[in-house]
């Protein structure tokens, strides 16, 4: 007999029928589209088990070395623990190690999870201030590099846990966090594509544990970062993301400011934004692997010019989670 | 062999995807209908699309059609946009070689979409 467990519930699962149609019978209703593999809306995340043969296919690298799969393709064989995609799953408890400022408006927050958690660099996870107040957040650590999780929070006006974090967090303070979440980070093989970066403000975060970690792993292509702020003040980690440079010549960092000033040609900061730099610099970018993160509009403009300007939709990683307001 | 079997398949729709969805997003004609929708998310119903026209498996009934359309015909979407698809994604195929004879067929799947797409 195979079992299936769903939020923590135990079905009996019944050759041939695929996932999605056994849960359908038990009344669980898991979204679907096109149940043909194609739609990715019944996307859903195997937590324990094998996933079954030809359940991945088409999903992106990232997806399918996380164990998502479709769960109209899926006819297991053995039993399985799933989840739907977006499930938030286990929330734990981490000691805050420092808080660090890294600009004005942006600090740098290391914390030490009770339990080690498995995460790729450029994901983001959850952060609670209460059980009813959180925010995500995107990780700049990278689990080879670093023993801790590090986060840069930058304070939102009358952000409620942005403003708890700066203002009231101390060493050694306890704090809760979830799982680590999204698809935005590298993935081996193709050392030898472009790889090109474009952030702003704290969106830094996740590209800076990405770099690390594609140079960690070997990654021989062309790394281009681009991070952009309205002024050289709101730029962070320039002299590590230098240093860096200096000693991969495959990474070039490109630091990019709205306005010109004495400030930006010491640093030979770029005029303009994060997009307008890139494009000038690469004009087509077909066989480049993109990675954005930061304010929503540059984010939406980025994939549609880097698309249209050539990359596939499927080499194109951003996050979708959106800053909160408050 | 079947339409779909012919043209080559899940890997044919994924060649197709990104050049079919660069054409409607640079086409004028019917851009506007696009521009709300998350492009990631949309890839991948472009791709349901395809598969579709293609002649591939899918489950997509003409209720289904109606449906995810309804909004669209509300903002005006008529029978030159539904050409323009088709034009579309003829141009696509072409560019990927694809002989004028199974051009015509993939025309005619779509065609069999129109009313329902098209709400009528
Ligand atoms: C040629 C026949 C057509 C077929 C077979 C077709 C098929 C489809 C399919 C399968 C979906 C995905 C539905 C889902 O799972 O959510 C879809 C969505 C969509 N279609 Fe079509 N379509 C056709 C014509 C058109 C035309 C003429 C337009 C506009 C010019 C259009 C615009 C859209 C848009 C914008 C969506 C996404 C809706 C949303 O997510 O808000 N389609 N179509």
């Amino acid at each position: 007999m195979t079992i299936l467990r769903f939020q923590g519930q135990d079905f009996v699962y019944e050759a041939p029928r695929t996932v999605l149609e056994s849960l359908a019978e038990h009344g669980v209703e898991i979204p679907s589209g096109c149940r043909a593999g194609v739609c990715q809306s019944c996307l859903m995340r195997c937590l324990e088990g094998e996933v079954p043969a030809g359940a991945q296919e088409g999903l992106k690298p990232a997806l399918v070395a996380q164990g998502y799969f479709l769960a109209c393709r899926a006819r297991p064989s053995s039993d399985l623990t799933v989840a739907l995609a977006d499930a938030e799953g286990l929330r734990q408890r981490a000691h805050v190690l420092a808080v660090e400022s890294l600009n004005q408006e942006i600090v740098a927050l290391r914390l030490k999870p009770e339990r080690p958690l498995d995460y790729r660099a450029g994901q983001y996870l959850r952060l609670y201030r209460q059980a009813d107040l959180s925010r995500c957040y995107s990780l700049a650590s990278v689990p080879t590099l670093d023993d801790w999780l590090e986060l840069h929070i930058r304070r939102i006006p009358e952000g409620r846990v942005s403003a708890w974090v700066h203002d009231q967090l101390r060493v050694g303070a306890q704090v809760e966090i979830g799982d680590s979440l999204g698809q935005c980070f590298y993935t081996p093989g193709q050392e030898e594509q472009t790889l090109l970066l474009l952030g702003t403000g704290s969106g830094l975060a996740p590209l800076y544990g990405i770099v690390r970690d594609a140079l960690a792993q070997g990654h021989r292509g062309p790394i281009w970062l681009y991070h952009g702020s309205f002024t050289v003040e709101g730029l962070y980690h320039q002299t590590a993301l230098q240093r860096l440079a200096g000693q991969f010549p495959n990474f070039h960092y490109v630091p990019c400011v709205d306005r010109a000033g004495p400030e930006a040609l010491a640093l030979n900061a770029r005029v303009g934004t994060v997009l307008e730099a890139a494009v000038s610099d690469h004009r087509v970018f077909a066989h480049h692997r993109v990675f954005l993160c930061g304010h929503p509009d540059m984010v939406k403009d980025a994939r549609l010019k880097i698309f249209l300007g050539g990359a596939s939709m499927a080499e194109i990683h951003a996050d979708p989670f959106l800053p909160s307001g408050t | 062999m079947s339409l779909y079997q012919q043209l080559g398949g899940e890997a044919a729709v994924n060649a197709a995807v990104d050049i079919f969805y660069r054409k409607v997003l640079q086409d004028e004609r019917i851009n506007r209908f696009f521009s709300g929708v998350d492009m990631e998310k949309q890839s991948a119903k472009q791709k349901a699309f395809l598969t579709m026209a293609f002649g591939g498996p899918n489950h997509y009934t003409g209720a289904d059609m109606r449906r995810g359309h309804a909004h669209l015909v509300a903002q005006g979407l008529n029978d030159s946009h539904f050409d323009a698809v088709v034009e579309d994604l003829g141009a696509t195929l072409k560019e990927l070689g694809v002989s004028d004879a199974l051009i015509a067929q993939v025309a005619a799947v779509a065609e069999t979409t129109r009313n329902d797409v098209l709400g009528k």
